[in-house]
């Protein structure tokens, strides 16, 4: 496999020069299936434990990060692709400084996050042996045009999948498509005894008269119970998992660690341990923008990431319960999506009595018309984002602070934090 | 089941003017239920009553509004709105010929329009108010758009796969200065005819361009009034700002 080599090889170098200029990309992987295009094939030809693609509208990033920590836990090696790269080159990039001459990966799994298009492209290449399905909602429609396109895609993956599937029982999507494969599933959802909060994860979607998803759990299916608005327990029929604490605050958190316990106990078997995962769990990270917390100044300052309307209802509903000094930043690059519409499918009326500390980003005023419709008032309106930041700063010194940002938006303050107060530095990719 | 919301302003009212949205459930995607909130917001701010009538499929047609909107869909949604949309049909085309101001965006807009051609060959039938004819095509029309209308420069965000031709004697919306409009390629967007506007513009179109909700609640406010358009003077600074940068981003300062 002299064509692999060469392939690996010349890969392993573009990333290397990629790297030294600032920042990976899908670069290297495009040299190295450029030589070798079932480079991507081979080298998760000897990856035994199963290999899985988490994909779905919402919490793919969340969860993949889980399901990576509860594996990694049990003592098992995976390969993953970085928080938000998910798209195929991304995850060929990663491979690659990994990967022996031979072009094959020594891990026992491989846990691939992709947005529903690249998950095409992936199977193409490479049949999953699991695959989990999160959630369909609107999201960049500009890229994938209809729901029910993105629907097809999901139902397609879980198809194509020759072990497994795990599917979300409470997404009417997701269970009309999981329920027609041929393979094995496992239902993950949430307890009767919280069903009233379905509408803070999902969005209903009108055009079907789903009636509410009654269905009984089967043996390796689960559910979220809460114990509080923090802790919670994962409920199979014969095992619970918790009380578990996560470090990630919401309901949105809690259904990605029960969808991410669902899928390593399918793919674990008799190996799976519940104390051995409450540990895990607990000790995940929230992973870059997504509630995670940096201290400025001596008080917290949390950057939530929002890119649809199901996304930015959940965390309005999340963090709504504690008002705090609020900054709204949108972009319309390409990565964030380049129609504003959505934020019309979104209620900011939790915003009212507190009102917004400050609207930025490309399309600020845009922001800001968007929540005097909704009667929700700005202090100010800064479209540049550092500046916004110095004025959020200085107006609420001692207070904490939340900015709701879009993807390009939070990558340019995350990187104005870490310049200014020592955070560290992040290596992450913008989506394709 | 159509839902019935009241908005009422600050002070004594002017009136009451209903506005009935067409299938917010169904064809409203990207957003366009914004184009009723602002509609009501700015009603409401004129001084008079906004009465929001979100209309079901099925459920009873209020032929005694004073102004229409809807919006696009998907395939599936349109599925579901084609009986009821059949069975109003005549009373909505009457109730435009007599002047009752509509804006109709994306998939509604090609409703309203003579046909529809789909790629398959198929002909559905439109309800003929607007004189536009759409063909189904491969190729999506997607990005940014600022028009020039006769109520000033107008930004939005289409997203289309229909071309849609206009008949000799129709009216654009606007003229293309930056994005696709109707086919990409003639120059024109949307349609007008009487008080009715036709137009792909996603954005919503409405928020960010409060002369074209001021240009039909006049005319609604009449209807409903029977006496002349009593507008507040509204400021509108982040409207303002928000069109006109992103007037300056598409077409320069020219
Ligand atoms: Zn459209």
């Amino acid at each position: 496999m002299l064509r692999t080599a060469a392939a690996v090889v010349a890969g392993k170098t573009a990333r290397a020069i990629a790297r030294r200029r600032g920042g990976g990309s899908a670069f290297p992987g495009l040299v190295a299936e450029r030589i070798d295009p079932g480079i991507l094939r081979h080298a998760l030809a000897d990856v035994r434990g199963g290999i899985v693609v988490v994909s779905g509208t919402n919490g793919k990033t969340t969860t993949t990060k889980m399901l990576v920590a509860l594996l990694r836990a049990h003592g098992r090696s995976v390969f993953t692709n970085p928080t938000g790269s998910n798209f195929t080159r991304g995850v060929l990039s990663e491979m690659l400084p990994q990967l022996p001459v031979s072009g094959r990966l020594r891990s026992d799994l491989a846990v691939v996050e992709l947005d529903e298009a690249h998950a095409m492209r992936f199977i193409a290449e490479v049949p999953p042996t699991h695959s989990l399905l999160l959630n369909v909602a609107r999201d960049q429609l500009d890229r994938f045009a209809e729901i029910d396109h993105t629907a097809d895609l999901l139902a397609r993956l879980g198809a194509a999948s020759t072990e497994g599937v795990v599917a979300n029982a409470d997404d009417p999507f997701i269970s009309r498509a999981a329920g027609a494969v041929d393979v094995p599933v496992r239902w993950f959802g949430l307890d009767a005894s919280i069903a009233d909060r379905l509408p803070e994860l999902t969005e209903h979607d009108a055009r079907f008269d789903d009636e509410p998803t009654t269905y009984e759990p089967g043996p390796g299916d689960a559910r979220l119970r809460p114990r509080d608005e923090r802790a919670f327990d994962v409920v199979f029929d014969d095992v619970v998992v918790g009380p578990v604490t996560l470090q990630q605050r919401g309901l949105a958190a809690m259904i990605n660690a029960t969808a991410a316990t669902t899928t390593a106990r399918l793919l674990l078997g008799d190996a799976f341990d519940a104390a051995t995962a409450a540990e895990a769990l607990a000790a995940v990270r929230p992973p870059f923008g997504r509630g995670e917390v940096v201290m400025v100044d001596g008080q917290p300052l949390e950057l939530v990431l929002v890119k649809n309307p199901a996304g930015f209802g959940v965390a309005l509903s999340t963090y709504g319960t504690t008002p705090v000094a609020t900054m709204v930043a949108i972009n319309d690059n390409d990565a964030d999506g380049r129609d504003v519409s959505w934020l019309y499918d979104v209620s900011f009326a939790s915003l009212r009595e507190r009102g917004v500390a400050l609207t930025s980003g490309v399309r600020a005023y845009d922001m800001a018309l968007r929540l005097h419709y909704d009667d929700v008032h700005t202090d100010r309106v800064v479209p540049d984002l550092d500046e916004a930041l110095d004025a959020l700063l200085a107006a609420h010194p001692d207070e904490p602070k939340r900015i709701f940002c879009t993807y390009t938006a939070m990558m340019a303050l995350r990187r104005t934090l870490a310049a200014r107060h020592g955070l560290d530095r992040f290596g992450e990719e913008t989506p394709a | 089941m159509s839902t019935t919301e009241r908005y009422e302003p600050a002070g004594t009212s002017k009136g009451t003017i209903t506005l009935v949205h067409l299938y917010p459930r169904e064809m409203s995607i990207y957003g366009d239920r914004g184009n009723t909130h602002a509609l009501a917001g700015r009603i409401r701010r004129h001084g008079y009553t906004a009465e929001v009538v979100l209309h079901d499929p099925g459920s009873d047609f209020r032929r005694d509004a004073h102004l229409f909107t809807g919006g696009g869909g998907q395939d599936s949604g349109q599925a579901r709105v084609e009986a009821d949309l059949a069975a109003i049909g005549p009373t909505l085309k009457s109730l435009a010929e007599d002047g009752v101001p509509m804006l109709m965006i994306c998939g509604m807009y090609q409703l309203f329009g003579n046909s529809f051609h789909t790629v398959g060959g198929q002909v559905l039938p439109g309800l003929g108010i607007l004189d536009v004819t759409t063909r189904g095509n491969d190729k999506r029309m997607i990005g940014p758009v600022c028009l020039e209308t006769e109520l000033g420069r107008v930004v939005g965000y289409e997203n289309h796969s229909g071309s849609t031709v206009l008949g000799s004697g129709q009216e654009p919306f606007g003229r293309v200065l930056a994005g696709h409009g109707n086919n990409g390629e003639d120059g024109t967007e949307g349609a007008r005819r009487l008080n009715v506007i036709g137009s792909y513009l996603h954005g919503p179109l409405l928020p960010a361009n409060p002369m074209v909700s001021d240009a039909l609640i006049a005319v609604a406010a009449e209807r409903a009034t029977g006496r002349p358009f009593e507008p507040a003077e509204l400021d509108d600074p982040l409207a303002t700002q928000a069109r006109e940068r992103q007037v300056r981003r598409l077409v320069g300062t020219r």
